[in-house]
């Protein structure tokens, strides 16, 4: 990454004339967009950059020295699952015997593409121990509303059609409630524990014949398994509730556990970070949703198929929640996650969960001597510090308590990404370290002791944090400002 | 040890003597064993490289490449060779949302370049840092409409707008308590009197068009966005990106909305995605806008620079109470689009509309000529358009498919619906001709 920031925009380095493309002359042309009417056509030219080729590659090159990636360093983003993405990946995601396919070409000739689609989809059954998913979604938020709309789906076919609410428990990521919304349901929040699992005798009160389902992560959001999960699926089941699995925990569980198996009806995976395919800086991502027994036939149109003479085709049903894409998702992204489960293999799944769950607890025991740990116990692929402890600074009662933003800030200076921090809403001074399983002890290690240097700096040298970060290409950036400016675009 | 992980033997016991847990299963000591896996997953082996490579060639000899004249929502236009290369440097690819903004200034200053251009293209205030598709787009904007309304829960789509984008719309409104009411097409366009009949209810929440319509027609919203407004509804027009640089733009014809599918700006047609929708709006509506906006601001040193902003809006501050429940979208494919842009410039854009006019309208002066296909509807189209076939469809387009050409796509029993791009030959043009005589 760059020291120096590299801040022109494209429209500041064009030139009238210059161009950067090149397309084969026609012979001959006897039509022109003049044709059309003039009130058809727009009366002034769009304020396109005009560039040559090097200027260009330079231009994008040059900016992506201002970014940091899972490539760059280590990325310990609670709940992101920050793993190291394969370059095999990209490569036969590149192939054009794939990129050039046209989503409405006879399905006699995209077999390759359908059993590809087919095959991912029955690897993430057997992973999940589910019945069937559809890849269609494009996201984990997708997923979840996907999901949702499948069970509701469920239980409007039946004529129960006062089951309008979800439970999700406070501790959730923000895209549960706001895909509940979206999905036309209401939001019943149930507590946690002081241990931060759910509170089932908060629960049963909120249980009845209204209820939809029960949206859950497991592991919790602070990387605690949620124990009592048999009996919240009794209970939910009990008042004919569906259960929801919140799959972006979902890395610490492949390979011990599955959610079919702990009572879960309908879940989502989040690709880009269980499987390995790229975040490409807030998506393209992939969000496939899976169900058990008897919930297929809600599954969203198009759905493939294999058929009986081995060939794949798609089907449309009278029955799904509907169609929630263009075509079959971000197919190029469902390519990659091949890719990856072809490489891991059912050994290689079965080891990704438990060095997760080992990276994480070695951090975690290693720097509770400095930082606050709320809740003791086994984590899984992550957890939650309540900031730096009080000796170091740390003391929530003192209004001039060293916060997690410094902490945050001051890591960047030493070539390491931030946690996610203040998430979950649990805690003040939330701080959620998720290494995942590609990183090596020795990158933990030298994690571990930058993070008790700014422990040590919080105490003996605060400034150092206050006016972090330094050594970034750009310094702290002024959020007000930009909530006031309102500026959006390069042209006035 | 898998080449993906680290850990050696020493290391783990190093490891488990810190945490106090006797060996890795030790680590799920708290889980139930009624709920851990007792069976090894029914997969296969893990696979080498030079393995994932033949199992890749097994399957792409099952896809057959076509000579593609086909559109509806995917364009076979070029895409320059800088694109992937750039796109695919890691700093850019195996990045997050940009949440730091001091070590994300690539990803937010693209993005911002991203919101200049489609704000451009559409003529538009102000746009968003992208959604999922062209579909999903459309669902969103119906939702914003509503969102605006406060009171009105009713949204008119016009049925030239594509039916597998009002099937989404359908899919979401159905959850959302949002009343879809379909106008009717008359002659392959909007019928207006209809429209404006039932705008004068005054119950109204949004109208949302296509342009170029599902036939490729590009209609006259003369009048249109003054018949909403005055019923206080608000106006979307949904069409793919790439026409944006010769039509009349959304802004121009009065829209609150623009929005569709930005595939068209330099992305390969990778059977159906990643593609990008794109989403623009007024000032008025902007806290009625889903997903993330980057903002211009400066830092502690006074320089110009770019963060997430306006993020009261979304689901990790507002949680039920968010304009959407978007969260990750398509964040590299706004570079796609930008380094496109960025490359291609005003005349660049300007060619490929141009050629693909030129060759779409060659084409179905071609076809007329055959005898074989008569005009599906008299009005004006851009670089895709309907035909009435006087044969079997499904034989033709399977027949054209052997021979290496996806000759268009079904609209119905007899209207096929043709898109040409600047990337057509006139060879393949008449060879094509040849294929349907």
């Amino acid at each position: 990454m760059n020291k120096t920031f590299y801040g022109k925009l494209i429209f500041e380095l064009s030139t009238p004339g210059r161009i950067g493309y090149s397309l084969p002359k026609m012979k001959k042309n006897d039509y022109c967009v003049s044709e059309l009417p003039n009130h058809l056509r727009r009366s002034k030219e769009a304020r396109l950059p005009e560039a040559d080729e090097l200027t260009v590659v330079r231009h994008y090159t040059n900016m992506s020295n201002n970014n940091f990636g899972v490539d760059t360093g280590f990325y310990p983003l609670g709940s992101c699952t920050m793993k190291y993405n394969p370059k095999m990946n990209e490569e036969v995601a590149g192939l054009s015997a794939f990129s050039v396919l046209h989503p409405h070409q006879p399905i006699s000739t995209s077999q390759g593409a359908l059993e590809l689609y087919y095959e991912t989809q029955k690897t993430l059954s057997e992973i999940g121990g589910m019945s069937e998913f559809t890849l269609n979604p494009y996201a984990g938020a997708h997923g979840e509303l996907v999901g949702l709309m499948v069970i509701r789906s469920y239980h409007m076919e039946r004529g129960d059609s006062k089951r309008t609410k979800i439970i999700v428990p406070d501790s959730s990521h923000g895209t549960n409630p706001a895909s509940a919304a979206v999905c036309g349901l209401e939001v019943v929040e149930v507590k946690s524990t002081a241990e931060g699992t759910v509170d089932v005798e908060d629960l049963k009160p909120l249980l009845g014949d209204d209820i939809a389902g029960m949206m859950l992560t497991n592991p919790n959001t602070l990387g605690i398994f949620e124990k009592q999960i048999p009996e919240i699926s009794r209970l939910i089941h009990e008042c004919g509730g569906l259960m929801y699995y919140d799959g972006a925990n979902l890395n610490p569980m492949l390979g011990m556990c599955r959610p079919g198996d702990m009572g879960f009806d309908v879940m989502h995976i989040n690709i880009h970070k269980t499987f390995s395919t790229p975040h490409g800086g807030g998506g393209p991502g992939c969000g496939p949703v899976g169900v058990g027994p008897g919930l297929e036939k809600y599954l969203p149109n198009p759905r493939v198929v294999k058929n009986e003479d081995g060939t794949y085709s798609f089907i449309n049903t009278e029955t799904a929640c509907g169609r929630i894409s263009g075509f079959l998702g971000n197919f190029g992204i469902i390519i990659r996650a091949y890719a990856y489960l072809l490489a891991l293999g059912k050994n290689g799944i079965a080891e990704v969960g438990p060095l997760s769950v080992l990276n994480a607890n070695y951090i975690k025991e290693k720097l509770r001597s400095h930082y606050l740990l709320p809740i003791d116990g086994l984590c899984k692929h992550e957890f939650v510090f309540d900031g730096l402890r009080p000796e170091f600074g740390g003391d929530h009662h003192d209004p001039n308590h060293v916060t997690t933003l410094e902490v945050a800030k001051r890591l960047l200076d030493y070539g390491f990404h931030a946690p996610t921090i203040y998430f979950p809403l649990l805690f003040h001074e939330a701080m959620m370290i998720e290494p995942t399983e590609t990183e090596s002890k020795d990158t933990l290690d030298s994690f571990i002791e930058v993070m008790k240097q700014i422990a040590e700096e919080a105490r003996d040298n605060r400034d150092m944090l206050k006016n972090a970060p330094h050594t970034t290409p750009v310094r702290r950036l002024d959020d007000v400002k930009a909530v006031k400016n309102a500026k959006f675009k390069y042209f006035e | 040890m898998h080449r993906f992980f680290p850990h050696t033997d020493e290391d783990i016991k190093q490891m488990l003597d810190v945490i106090g847990v006797k060996d890795l299963k030790g680590l799920y000591a708290e889980i139930p064993e009624q709920l851990k896996l007792k069976k090894e997953l029914n997969l296969p082996e893990g696979m080498s490289e030079i393995e994932i490579r033949q199992r890749f060639h097994e399957l792409t000899d099952k896809n057959k490449e076509l000579v593609c004249f086909a559109g509806a929502g995917a364009y076979d236009h070029y895409t320059p060779s800088v694109i992937p290369y750039i796109a695919s440097r890691s700093e850019f690819c195996t990045s997050y949302t940009p949440y730091q903004a001091e070590i994300s200034q690539g990803t937010l200053q693209y993005i911002f370049e991203y919101q200049t251009m489609m704000a451009e293209l559409t003529g538009m205030d102000l746009s968003n840092a992208s959604m999922y598709d062209g579909t999903t787009v459309a669902a969103e904007a119906a939702a914003m409409c509503v969102a605006a309304a406060k009171k009105r829960n009713t949204v008119l789509v016009s049925e030239t707008v594509p039916a597998y984008i009002r099937e989404v719309m359908h899919t979401y409104a159905k959850y959302q308590d949002i009343r879809l009411e379909v106008i009717a097409d008359q002659n392959g366009q909007t019928d207006r009197d209809a429209l404006k009949n039932r705008l004068s209810q005054n119950d109204i929440a949004g109208v949302v068009v296509a342009q170029p319509n599902r036939y490729g027609i590009v209609e006259d919203f003369t009048g249109l966005a003054d018949e909403c407004h005055a019923t206080k509804a608000l106006l979307v027009i949904n069409g793919p990106a790439s026409p944006l640089g010769s039509l009349r733009t959304p802004g121009e014809w009065g829209a609150d909305i623009a929005c569709g599918e930005a595939q068209s700006l330099g992305i390969p047609l990778n059977y159906g995605g990643p593609y990008i929708g794109y989403l623009c709006t007024t000032n008025a509506l902007i806290r009625k806008l889903p997903g993330r906006i980057v903002g211009e601001t400066t830092d502690a040193n006074g320089q110009r620079a770019f963060v997430l902003t306006m993020q009261a809006r979304e689901q990790h501050i507002r949680r039920e109470k968010a304009t959407s429940n978007i969260c990750t979208s398509q964040g590299l494919m706004c570079l796609y689009v930008t380094i496109y842009l960025s490359l291609m410039g005003k005349q660049g854009l300007s060619e490929v509309n141009t050629q693909s006019y030129a060759k779409a309208h060659l084409l179905h002066d071609e076809l007329l000529k055959t005898g074989k296909f008569a005009k599906a509807f008299d009005a004006p189209f851009f670089n895709e358009f309907c035909l009435s076939y006087n044969g079997n469809v499904d034989e033709l387009l399977n027949k054209c498919a052997e021979k290496g050409y996806l000759a268009g796509v079904k609209i119905d029993d007899h209207k096929i619906l043709f898109a040409v791009t600047e990337k057509r030959t006139e060879e393949e043009i008449y060879k094509l001709i040849d294929l349907v005589k």
